[in-house]
Order: C-alpha cells, then structure tokens, then sequence
C-alpha cells in the first residue's frame, strides 16, 4: 500500500545513514592524531573523500528524477536515501573539519553545504505537513472547479449589484478587480487575496440598519479605512427599501461564499509554493557548494 | 419507363465506389446512386486534413481506384479522379427508399421520384446510417445545419442545437463560449449522454449560459427577410404550448436512423436482434436475397481497404467469373503450418467438419473468422497458456488433444472438436488453468473481438458455448472430483441471470434458495448497521456467493449487490444441496470458505470507514477496474512528476492526469486508465488494435486508425488522441545550450499549422501500464514520496484496512 519515503524498505537509508555517522564517532575519537583533529590527518582526508562522494551522489539525485526510463531503484527509494545519507553528511563532514574554522573557501564550501541540508530540512518538512492541509483545504474541489466557481460569483454579485444601486455596483467592481490571487512570491506565500473590501462594507452597512429597527439611517461613516463605504452607506441611509436590504443580503451571502472560495485558492496556493519554493534555495545552492567544493579540493590538492 | 441497368450500387462507400468503378472499366451497365451530392460523404465529413490510414497494411489493394494512407483531401481527390476518368455512372442526391423484387431483377425508387431497374443489387451503405434531420417544414434550409466541425468558426450568433445527446452538448457547450445557445430537448432530462456531458449541460444551463427547453420539439422553421435582425425563426412546441425563437443557426444533432430498417425492408434478413449483428452473407457477398450483394460494413467489413477490394470482387462475381478473395494468399499462409495442408478450401472443410462450433457459421464468416485467428501447432507438452495471465483469447482443437492442468497430478483432456478459453473471454480475468498440448495438436487461436464478433451475430455459438461454460465453471469451481454426470442436474438447473450496475442480486434477511456464481462483473456484500450500508467485501467474477444460506443458515447474512453490470450463474438451492450431501470434500472445502469470510466480514464491521473507502472506490467505477492508480493525498506532494514521468516514456503525451478526479477521505483516483476486465474502449475498434496483454495491460497497438471510437467509448476519458511530439535534446545539450525542453517539461508550442498543410496524424494513446518497461508502471516509480500506488480491486478490502 502507500508507503512514504521516510519508512521505504523498512527505513533502511535511515540504518545506513547511522551506521555511517556511528563509524564516523567512533573513528573521530579513537583517532589520535598528531595536533589537532583536523582535515588533512589520515582520517580527515577520510571522512572528506566520502563526503565529497556523498554530495556528487546527492546531486546525482536531480539527474536520477529526470531520468524517467532509469529503473535503478524507485524514486521513492532515492528520496529516501538522499535525505538520511544527506543528514548524515550534516556530521561526516563537521567531523572532517575537525571544528577549525574560518575566513576562507574551506568554510565557505562547509557552510554552503549546511545551508543545503537546513533547506533540505525545511523540504522534508513541507513534504510531510502540507500534502494533508492542502487535501482538506480543498475539499474535493480542484484549483481551476474554484476560480471557475469565484469567476461565476463574481458575475452573479455584479448582476444583483447592478438592480440595487449603480453605486454599489462600482464597489463591487472594486472589489473583483482587487482580487487578486497569486503574484509576487511574497503573496503567494502570505496567502493574501484581497477580495474582502465590499464584503466588510456591505455587512457594515446592513447591520447598522437592523440596529435602527429596518428605518433609514442617518449618515455617520462606518469605516476609516474604506472610504468608498460612505457613499454606500448615505446611499443604505438615505432611500434603501426592503426590497434593497434584501438583495444587500443576497449580495453579502454571494460575497462571502467568494471570500472563502478565494481564501482557500490563496491558501492552496501558499501550500504548493511553500512545498516548491524551498527548491529555489536548495538547487542553486547546491551548485554553489559544488562550485566551492571543487575550489576546496583544488586548492588543498595545490598546498598538499 | 425507368432506366434500366445491369448493375445497380446504392451507396458511394469505398465498397460501392470501387464497385462502380469496377464496372464502368469493364463496360459494364451501372449505375451509381448516392444519397448525398458528394462521394462517400462519410469520409467526406472527416474533418479537414484528417489523416486516414490504410489497414490491415498486409492486405494487397485490388480495385481501379486509388488508396493508400493519406490526407482526406489527397484521398478523396485520388478516388473523384479515378471515378471521372473511368467514366462511372453516378447519380448524386438519389437517396434509395426502397428496393423490391420484381421479375428477372429490382426496381429501386428514390425519395426524389425516379426509378431505376437493374438486374443486380449492390448495397453498400455502411452502418453509420442517415443524418436523422429535423423532420419538419424547414429543415433543409441554409443555416440549418447536421455537423459542427469548428465551434470556434461562430461567433456572436444565436444558435439552436437540437438534440439531447453527447453530440448536442459537446456542440452546445462548445459554442457557447462565444455565442448565446439555445438546447431543445424532447424528454425533460439528458438521461442518454454520458455523465461528464450531462454535469457540463446541467451546469451551463444552471448558470444561465445555455437556456433550455424541455419536453419541446421544433414544429416549423421558416426563414426571416434579409432586413430583419435574425435569420430564421423556428415554432416550437412546447409543454406549455407553443414558442417562438428567433435565431441565426440551427445544429441538429439528432443522431442517425440506423440501417437496419431499410434493409429488412428489402428482404435481408439479421441473424439475430443484437444491433451489432449484420445480415449473414455467401462467399460471394450474396444475401439470402438472390441477386442482392452486400459489401462494405454492413457486410461485416469496416475497414476501407477491405470495403474497396469486396467491390471489385462483387463485380466480378456477378459477371459469373471466379475471383481468387483477395484475403486467399493470406489464409494460404496461415494454414501452410497445418500438417496436411493442400489448399484453403479444403483446409476451411476441414475446420467445419472436426470443430463443432465453427460448423454454425457461413463459409465467408468462417474466412474472416480465420484471417483474425492464428493455426498453432505445438509440439505435445507445449504451455498454450498459462494459469494467472490475461490473455483473452479462445481456442478449438482441430486435431489431436489438450491438457488441463488441475493441480499437479490432476489432468482433464479435451479432444479435437472441443474448445477452451471461454472462461477468460466471458469474465474478462485471468487465465483459470494452465493448458499444455498433447498429441497432434492443432489449434485455432481466435482473438477475442472476433469471437465476440461471433458471438453475437450466431446464436447456436453463443448457446454452444454459454452450455460448456455453466458446466465447466461449475465444475472447477465446485467439484472437480466429480464426474459431469454427478453435476448434470444441477447444470441443468443452473441458469444466466443478469444484473446492471446497483442491482440488488440478494437482500439481508431474505430466505436463501440459490447460489449465485459470478460469470461477468462484479458484486459488493454489504450489511445494513445502524441504517447505513456497510461495505464488507468485493466479490470478482470467478467467486461465488450465497453459500452461507446452503450450509444451515436459512436466511442471508448479507446484501449482495453488482457493483457494474454483471452476469451470474444461478444454481438452483436444492439441486446444490444434493451435490453437498454427496460430496463430502466439497462441504469442507465451503465451510472453510465460509469461515473465512465471516472472519474477514467481521474484520470489515469492526472498521465501518473502511466500507467507505471501498463504496467510494466502487462509485469511481473501479469495480470493473483490473488495476487502477491511486494517489494517498496526504503524501502527495503535487509535484506532477508521474505525469512527467508518463509522458517521458511515451512519446510525450501523458496518459494520466493527476489533478483531475474525485478524492474520498484523503485517497484521490485520478484521470487513468483503470484497465477494465471489458475495456469499453475495445468495444468498437475497427482495425482491432486494442488488445490485452498477458499481465493485464491493456493497450493501443500501432495500427491505431485514430478514428477516436475508444476515446468516445470509455466512460473514464482515459484516452486521447495525440500526435507525436517533436523529439527532446539530451540532458546536456538541453542544460547548457537551451536546445528545445528539457526532461519533464511539456515540448515548446508549435506555430500554427498553416493553411493547407496536412494537419498532423494523430493516433489514440493511452496507459499501456509500462509493459514494455521493466520494473513496472514508471508513474509508481518516479513518484519520489511513495503516493501513487497500483492495486486491484481484489485488495480493496486489505487497503481500505490499511488506511485506518
């Protein structure tokens, strides 16, 4: 049955990558080597050849997921090992560097790789959480079924806006041409949508005429913050009738079912970029160590 | 006085073309009459620039016209060429109305008046029928239209669709995108499309983006004075009285008036009433009416090849010489490997004399029969078949005997004359036992479309071979130790009762009196706790149901219901208590069985969402599935790779779609193909090219015609037509110099195709479940979270435990 890439093959990647960073440990602190431990000691140079083995098979792993016709081993399978192997790297190396550090490619290469793995973290994590909150954000609609449907209300609300008022029709227009779902990387992962403006306005205006017991209501503003309401609410004040208040009602039942149609396309988006996004830090950064790494080879290999 | 012919052909097919073209090389009187001004006006509403193909590409052309795989355009511009230069006798707009018997020959009358007479009758009208139009004053004018080929052409326009069916809503929905659409619809539902077409007209008729009428049918259609602001205005009868719109074009999509009518009306008789059946003809393409000839589809020939030679060889066969059938050199070939072979003749003799089956059937339909069967002759202890596999093919022993492997020291034998493989062929599932060759053997494999062909169009051989069925399924399933004489009554008692999808074929608490085995389909058990229906347990054909009530119990524990439309073999309650109470092997062997189910049955209960998940699967359709993908959401992570993945391995079409598709307690079925045990799509493949790997897999071969009938028929939109995209650079070529795109990515978008160049071939793809890979389905595989998973309904219940 379904099985996820942190249990494949009975955690076996999970086994090796203890395996490894216990032979690590041990080795590390039975070796006595002359001065510090420290990279270039025969135990060093161990520890970094397989590490330096242990990223270019890391990174193979983007080469293996576009090889579709390759049948060494499942992808699942090599996701599996890419994470634990990829974790244990996090101590194999640390342990080649023997805690010296400093201004130089050595550590440059060092960090890099560190913040690979943090942001391979952060992936597995993504993986793990949002799978789930998407599949109940959306509720057995697709993303395209939702826009359609908020596309659909957005007409019926002008259509109803449109036979109370061509003033409330204007603030629904507003409201559709500032919602906006998607964007900048930053709204996508705000979840930001926008789209709630005439609601809060519409639901202001008809409570404050339930408060006066359904008679006209005498202009003070509502809201600061929205300055179109005010028109809206004179307009409610002054010659609404039942007639109105009823469609007003219609309108904000539209209005909200919009709302949370467009909150949850904001919401599905913000889970999928999240699940994407930390890929644009993971790969460049992946390639950036491997342009130091080489640096720190070559230059080692030069002062040898 | 009407004009009298020698040879009169009714219908412009490839069959009655080449018929005619035949004639007129031979200087022979003919007369062609076509219903339609054009030439084979089926092939002329191909779309522009639809390629169609010339199979089976074996099959040497035997006709004065021109065809080989082409364009339509270059096709039907090769085939008018070779009409006008023979100097053929055509009478467009001449639709026949009826053909009768008269003296020496037949007199036909047209619907426009005229009559011919002729001494020979060649009808080649097809299958496809009549455009059935709209019936009333006004249906021919301009703008009244049968066909929709581009929605996109219209635009701004007030359109009528009529019709009720897929046809009409594809056209409605389709073109009110840019038009206002009007649908009228006789009945007060769209009952008879399909489901996805039916949400999508409801839907649009909903949002007010189609109006509809219902219960409504057109009355007149007159047309409006160039000044007015529409063009026509149509009267319409509706159940409130009468209505009037005003409209730019009216589309009919009212379906077609089958042939069948016209011709029983000219005497054919139909072998059976089986609308797939078409009327018995000789080896001469003679019906049972002397002097009437029948080619093309309606003869049983679909495939334009086979249409044109059967033309040129009617023609001849009329003139009195004798034709080598242009198929001879093939059967010649197939039956060299028979020992004793002389010739076919006496090779086709000797199949009807040893095999009983085949003795039911025409001398032309046992040719054809054998162009789609292959002679095998293994050597004794050859596997012929193996236990377990999905082949689906039926075999008769023309000579020498069979093995059926039972268990391992039990064998039954059959001998020349029998048959096997019926099981798989019914069912749908695997191979029941393994089969090994004995001595001598000769056999005949059949694919399993011609037997179904066979099968419904003889009645002899479908009661022949539903007899041996009930007693063999009965047999294997209950006593194999017992003789067919010891079963006999009960095989006798036993009956084929029929089922469609939800039928109930036994309530909870009703008193037991049968056993029900499932022959075809599927069936779900469930028992009603706490008012709701809980799913227990899913039952394949194969299995039987219904024994607890013969071991004791009097009443059913449980409901049995089909989950698809399903066949059952009845066995009647006390003929099967007897056969109990004789045979002591098989009262065990039941209550073991029993025990088992109720323990699982128990194990269900305990987990009441667990039938959920298995009602939800069944709803889906999975229910006929034989191995369906499924994708656990929670581990999901929408990262589309085995659609990359799906496409990257063939030919860069996907055949899934993820995304789309229902999702139930977090496990999501996504648009793919569920390989049915009776794939819909194999139901009308005119060069037969759907076919069922041993594994299961069933799959598009390559000489797909891409005539679209699968992806019409499958009712899980699994199939599409594709054309093959261009080819992808190298990882590296594609990484460091940006040639073309890169793995996973969809190809870059092609300009339009220009004015006039042949659009491109597209042929019908679909999931062929990686069967030419090794390792399995590369969806599965390139899945890097473990989402996707494939099962079959038979693990349903051991799933849906799992995912507690």
């Amino acid at each position: 049955m379904h099985q996820s890439f942190l249990t494949h093959a009975n955690k076996r990647y999970l086994w090796v990558g203890l395996i490894l960073l216990l032979g690590a440990l041990i080795a590390y602190f039975w070796h006595d080597p002359i001065g510090p431990p420290n990279g270039g000691t025969w135990l060093g140079y161990t520890l970094g050849s397989i590490g330096a083995l242990l990223i270019f098979w890391l990174m193979a792993f983007g080469i293996r997921k576009r090889t579709y016709s390759n049948r060494v081993g499942s992808l699942r399978g090599w996701l599996s090992a890419h994470v634990y192997l990829g974790t244990a790297l996090l101590l194999v190396a640390l342990l080649h560097t023997g805690f010296q550090f400093g201004w130089n490619l050595h550590t440059l290469a060092f960090t890099l790789m560190t913040l690979v793995i943090f942001s391979g973290f952060f992936g597995v994590f993504a993986y793990l959480r949002y799978p789930n909150l998407m599949t109940r954000n959306r509720d057995n609609a697709t993303r395209a079924a939702m826009l359609d449907e908020i596309y659909e209300l957005d007409q019926n609300a002008l259509a109803l806006a449109d036979g109370i008022d061509p003033k409330i029709h204007a603030i629904v227009l507003r409201s559709i041409e500032r919602t906006r779902l998607g964007g900048g990387v930053w709204s996508l992962v705000a979840a930001r949508d926008d789209s709630d403006s005439a609601l809060a306005g519409a639901r202001k205006m008809l409570e404050a005429r339930d408060k006066k017991g359904g008679q006209p209501l005498t202009g003070e503003p509502q809201t600061k913050d929205m300055p179109t309401m005010f028109a809206m609410v004179d307009f409610l004040a002054g010659k609404a009738d039942d007639r109105q208040a009823e469609a007003l009602r219609k309108l904000i039942d539209i209005l909200s079912r919009k709302k949370s149609l467009a909150t949850r396309v904001a919401r599905d988006i913000q889970f999928q970029s999240l699940m994407e996004l930390w890929l644009y830090f993971h790969v460049p950064l992946s390639f950036a160590l491997l342009a130091a790494l080489t640096g720190h080879i070559l230059v080692v290999f030069f002062y040898w | 006085m009407a004009e009298r012919y020698k040879i009169a052909i009714v219908g412009s097919g490839p069959g009655g073309k080449s018929a005619a073209a035949r004639a007129a090389e031979l200087g022979v009187s003919h007369v062609l009459l076509e219903a339609s001004p054009y030439l084979s006006y089926t092939i002329y509403r191909y779309q522009k620039g639809k390629h169609v193909m010339d199979e089976p590409g074996v099959l040497p052309l035997r006709s004065p016209l021109a065809f080989k795989a082409g364009t339509r355009e270059a096709i039907l511009d090769a085939w008018n060429e070779g009409i006008e230069k023979l100097k053929t006798n055509v009478k467009f707009s001449h639709e026949v109305s009826g053909i009768a018997k008269a003296g020496n020959g037949f007199v036909i009358t047209c619907t426009n008046g005229t009559t011919f007479e002729s001494d020979y009758v060649v009808m080649g009208i097809g299958l496809q029928g009549n455009i059935r139009k709209l019936g009333v004053p006004g249906e021919d004018l301009p703008y009244v239209q049968y066909q929709l080929d581009d929605p996109d052409e219209y635009e701004g326009e007030t359109i009528v669709v009529v019709g009720a069916g897929d046809a009409a809503i594809e056209n409605a929905v389709a073109l009110a995108k840019q038009n206002n659409v009007i649908i009228i619809n006789r009945k007060d539902e769209f009952g008879r499309a399909k489901k996805g077409n039916e949400a999508a007209i409801l839907k649009a008729i909903d949002d007010g983006l189609i109006e509809c009428y219902y219960n409504s049918a057109p009355e007149r259609v007159d047309q409006l004075p160039q000044t007015a602001r529409k063009r026509m205005r149509m009267i319409l009868a509706t159940q409130n009285g009468k209505a009037q719109i005003l409209c730019d074009r009216i589309i009919g999509r009212l379906g077609a008036t089958a042939p069948r009518g016209f011709v029983e009306a000219c005497g054919v008789q139909f072998p059976n009433k089986d609308p797939a059946s078409v009327p018995a003809i000789s080896p001469q393409y003679e019906s049972n009416v002397k002097g009437l000839y029948i080619v093309g589809a309606l003869g049983g020939y679909p495939l334009i090849k086979q249409a044109m030679n059967q033309g040129y060889e009617v023609v001849e066969y009329i003139l009195g010489n004798t034709v080598e059938p242009a198929d001879e050199p093939l059967l010649r070939d197939k039956f060299k490997a028979m020992p004793g072979f002389t010739n076919v003749t006496a090779a086709l003799e000797k199949v009807q004399k040893n095999v009983r089956l085949l003795s039911h059937i025409t001398p032309l339909q046992l040719r054809e029969f054998m162009i789609d069967s292959d002679i095998r002759v293994p050597n004794a202890g050859d596997k012929i078949c193996e236990r377990n596999d999905y082949t689906n093919t039926f075999f008769s022993i023309v000579e020498g005997e069979v093995h059926i492997v039972i268990d391992k020291d039990k064998k039954v034998t059959l001998r020349k004359g029998e048959f096997f493989g019926e099981m798989s062929l019914i069912s749908g599932r695997r191979r029941s036992a393994t089969v090994l060759a004995g001595n001598n053997c000769v056999l005949i494999e059949t694919p399993r479309r011609s037997m179904n062909k066979l099968i419904a169009s003889v009645e002899a051989v479908k009661r022949e071979i539903d007899k041996v069925f009930i007693a063999r399924a009965i047999q294997s399933r209950f006593a194999p130790e017992a003789s067919y004489e010891q079963i006999s009554d009960i095989v006798e008692s036993a009956k084929i009762t029929r089922y469609r999808a939800g039928d109930m074929v036994f309530t909870e608490g009703e008193i037991g009196d049968c056993l029900h085995l499932v022959r075809v389909g599927s069936l779900t058990i469930s028992r009603n706790i706490g008012g709701k229906e809980v799913i227990l347990s899913y039952v394949p054909a194969g299995n039987y149901v219904g024994e607890m009530a013969m071991l004791g119990e009097n009443k059913r524990s449980a409901s049995a219901r089909a989950a698809i439309a399903t066949e059952t073999i009845r066995l009647d309650g006390d003929a099967f208590k007897r056969l109990v109470q004789r045979n002591p092997v098989l009262r065990l062997r039941l209550q073991a069985e029993y025990s088992k189910r109720t323990a699982a049955n128990l194990a269900m209960q305990a987990m009441p969402s667990g039938g959920d998940i298995i009602s939800f699967l069944i709803q889906q359709g999975a229910g006929e599935a034989t191995d369906i993908l499924l994708i656990d959401e929670d581990l999901c992570v929408r990262c589309d790779n085995c659609e990359k993945a799906c496409a990257e391995t063939h030919g860069g079409t996907s055949r899934l779609r993820r995304e789309a598709g229902p999702t139930f307690a977090s496990v999501h079925v996504p648009t793919s193909c569920r390989h049915c045990e009776h794939p819909h799509c194999m139901k009308d493949c005119p060069p037969d090219a759907i076919h069922r790997a041993p594994n299961g897999e069933v799959f598009i071969q390559d000489n797909c015609i891409g005539c679209g009938n699968c992806e019409r028929n499958c009712p899980y939109g699994v199939i599409k037509l594709a054309s093959k995209p261009p080819k992808k650079p190298g990882l590296l070529q594609w990484l460091l110099f940006g040639a073309g795109s890169g793995p996973g990515e969809a190809p870059y978008k092609k300009k339009k195709v220009k004015e006039g160049e042949a659009a491109p071939e597209k042929k019908a793809v679909k999931c062929d479940m990686c069967k030419d890979l090794p390792g399995g389905a590369a969806c599965v595989r390139a899945c890097p979270t473990g989402a996707a998973i494939r099962i079959s309904p038979e693990e349903f219940p051991s799933y849906a435990q799992s995912r507690r």
